[in-house]
């Protein structure tokens, strides 16, 4: 049997998530013996053609070619996996979403006509099947790591969906909010970071988007209570998740 | 851990450095608290000059803040940020791990626990109690109240929590400042340490100077006791702080309603109440975290790229997350409220039918570090008065059919 293969695929994304791959130095080796990497630009221009046994898809869909080239991805690959807040959540440039996407191509382009773009930047499962969604800007290369090789043990990575203040706990972080008084996500915010910015002192800024069961209704009081007026709560959750942090606020 | 005898003693400060000194000369890995991060937290000590000499606290629900102390006291806190069981009872440890071989058959090796041998010094009475749970639920001692049909050894004991448990050396630290969070009277507990302790010190510190009362708890508590400078205890230190421990039993700073708790949680199970509870919680299971007595555990199978190489590790769980009633189709408590609800009836009642006791020593920590404040005092009081409420209705109201309908389970 020949070894299963590897497609990274790149839609608007800063390319952080792809390079976290390339960030697994010491099991690329590894990981290079058990999958025949077919395609992956950021690494090397040597491409094979479809289909794929795994395709990692980084970014969001925010033209109308990138919502057909995603289509096309998904065709020929047998699991497709979104990595990264883009990718699951739409990323930063789906600020755009809450905004007039026409006033900044007016305002920012020299000729507006040249730049064709949706007025939204959505997640990948808005237009097709995704088989796992892992989350992060950018991801946790350990997080990664399990996903393939879950895949490669043909089983359910094992990627809990609870909160930061899991990790913090875990890892003996006195908790900032309780503590010290400081504004912090941690609670709604799914893990996977292993908690990183608490452990330095700052509130999580939620760069992992919601956890499984956020009640954000119920932390946003303490936000505020924390010394946050509505604006910044606002500038907070509006970073790169933001349209999945609005999709909790919903009620 | 030998019964506790009358032996009594007093050390002074450089006492207390010989005796930590001592420790840590025998070999043994001694922890305490000490201030890390805005918080007294519990961890590996040098020496008795890591101790948080000269600090305090002010507890809140939700809050919790260092201050400083002018007495020097370094026991003068309450309950912090961690337990002690992080060191018996570890967040993440590896059971075993197995390799597959040529022939494809794995061969399995059990991971032997860290072999650490702990000394405790500065364990609150509250958390000597929360110590004495978990060894019923982890290390099978044989319950004290059971009835005898459930009495024997716990069918699972944890290994590691065992061999970890049987070398600690436990020197205690008498509570003289219960905090505003703290209600261990109401919790069948109070600020004297009562036993399993090898030592038992309260500190004191007055015009006499500083120094430590110590109480004697077992054999080997009094031959390290010999092994360090101390004298014998005089009249007025030893009624000093026991004069101390006993006032501080009326400075509470929260209470459980008085009530048959068992009763109160078994009738409450579809109260309104649970639903304002579910607005509030956030869900994020630092209350578990916290809790010194919750044990919850979970394993995960960790393989390497190739399959050939897999580990087996436990590590904490908490029944606020959603995966841990996770079955075929679903989670069985998907709701906020489902999920509280389990936790607190687990605590005060349920605990008493599975282990023979409650599960809650009132160390008020699941109220400080709530960063929503949730007051599990002032939520049983609530359950109380909308039971009370009900029954009066129920007394006042012809029976319609309609004042009381089990919502049961919910999803």
């Amino acid at each position: 049997m020949s070894a299963p293969t590897l497609a990274v695929f790149k839609l608007a994304s800063c390319d952080g998530c792809q390079l976290t791959l390339l960030d697994c130095e010491d099991e690329l080796l590894g990981l290079a013996s058990q999958v025949e990497i077919a395609h992956f630009l950021e690494a090397s221009s040597a491409v094979r053609p479809g289909p794929y046994d795994v395709a990692l898809v980084e970014g969001s869909v925010t033209t109308p070619a990138d919502a057909e080239r995603v289509r096309r991805i998904r065709a020929e690959s047998r699991s497709l996996v979104a990595i990264g807040a883009c990718a699951t959540a739409g990323g930063i440039q789906a600020l755009r979403n809450f905004a007039d996407v026409e006033e900044f191509r007016r305002t920012v382009y020299a000729r507006p006509d040249y730049i064709d773009t949706l007025a939204t930047s959505t997640p990948v499962s808005a237009h097709v099947t995704v088989d796992f969604e892992l989350r992060g800007c950018p991801v946790d290369r350990g997080q990664l790591l399990e996903v393939l090789t879950a895949y490669l043990a043909g089983r359910k990575p094992d990627i809990p969906n609870h909160s930061v203040c899991f990790a913090c706990k875990r890892r003996g972080t006195v908790c900032v909010t309780v503590a010290h008084g400081t504004p912090c996500l941690g609670p709604v915010t799914h893990a996977g970071c292993g908690a990183i910015c608490p452990a330095y002192g700052r509130g999580c800024y939620g760069c992992f988007g919601p956890s499984g069961t956020a009640n954000l209704h119920a932390l946003i009081p303490l936000l505020r209570r924390d010394g946050l007026d509505r604006r910044a709560v606002e500038r907070l959750l509006r970073t790169f998740n933001a349209p999945a942090f609005e999709e909790e606020l919903r009620p | 851990m030998g019964a506790i005898t009358q032996a009594t003693a007093v050390l002074d400060r450089q006492g207390l450095a010989a005796l930590v000194a001592a420790l840590v000369a025998g070999g043994r890995t001694v922890v305490g608290p000490t201030v890390r991060d805005g918080a007294v937290v519990l961890a590996e000590l040098t020496s008795a000059e890591d101790l948080p000499f000269g600090w305090g606290v002010e507890l809140d629900a939700g809050r919790y803040r260092l201050t400083p102390r002018e007495d020097g006291a370094a026991f003068a806190h309450s309950a912090g940020p961690q337990s002690w069981k992080a060191f018996l009872h570890p967040q993440r440890e590896q059971l075993w791990s197995a390799r597959r071989g040529p022939d494809g058959v794995p061969t399995f090796t059990e991971t032997q626990p860290e072999s650490r041998t702990y000394a405790f010094l500065g364990v609150r009475p509250c958390d000597l109690r929360a110590i004495a749970i978990q060894d019923r639920v982890l290390a099978g001692r044989p319950p004290r109240a059971l009835d005898s049909a459930r009495a024997g050894a716990t069918p699972f004991p944890d290994r590691g929590y065992r061999q970890r448990r049987r070398g600690a050396l436990l020197i205690a630290a008498e509570c003289t400042e219960p905090g505003a969070t703290c209600f261990c009277v109401s919790a069948s507990g109070g600020p004297a340490a009562d036993g399993g302790f090898d030592l038992a010190l309260t500190e004191v510190v007055d015009d006499d100077g500083h120094r430590f009362f110590v109480r004697v708890g077992s054999e080997e508590g009094a031959r390290l006791l010999d092994g360090v400078p101390h004298r014998s205890a005089d009249l007025t230190t030893e009624s000093v702080a026991r004069g101390a421990v006993d006032a501080a039993r009326e400075h509470m700073g929260r209470s459980l309603p008085p009530l048959d708790l068992r009763a109160l949680m078994g009738e409450s199970l579809a109260a309104d109440r649970w639903d304002g509870i579910a607005s509030r919680c956030l869900t994020c299971a630092n209350c578990t975290m916290v809790c010194p007595t919750c044990f919850c555990t979970t394993t995960e199978e960790v393989t390497d790229l190739t399959g050939d190489h897999t580990e087996r590790w436990q590590h904490w769980d908490s029944c606020f997350d959603l995966d841990f009633s996770l079955l075929h189709g679903g989670p069985v408590r998907a709701s906020t409220r489902s999920r509280y609800r389990q936790w607190l009836t687990h605590k005060l009642s349920t605990w008493h039918d599975q282990f023979g006791s409650g599960g809650c020593v009132g160390c008020g920590r699941c109220i400080t570090w709530c960063p929503a404040g949730i007051d599990i005092t002032e939520e049983v009081a609530a359950l109380a008065a909308e039971r009370d409420a009900a029954a009066d209705d129920q007394h006042t109201a012809h029976d319609d059919g309609s004042a009381h309908h089990d919502r049961g389970p919910q999803p």
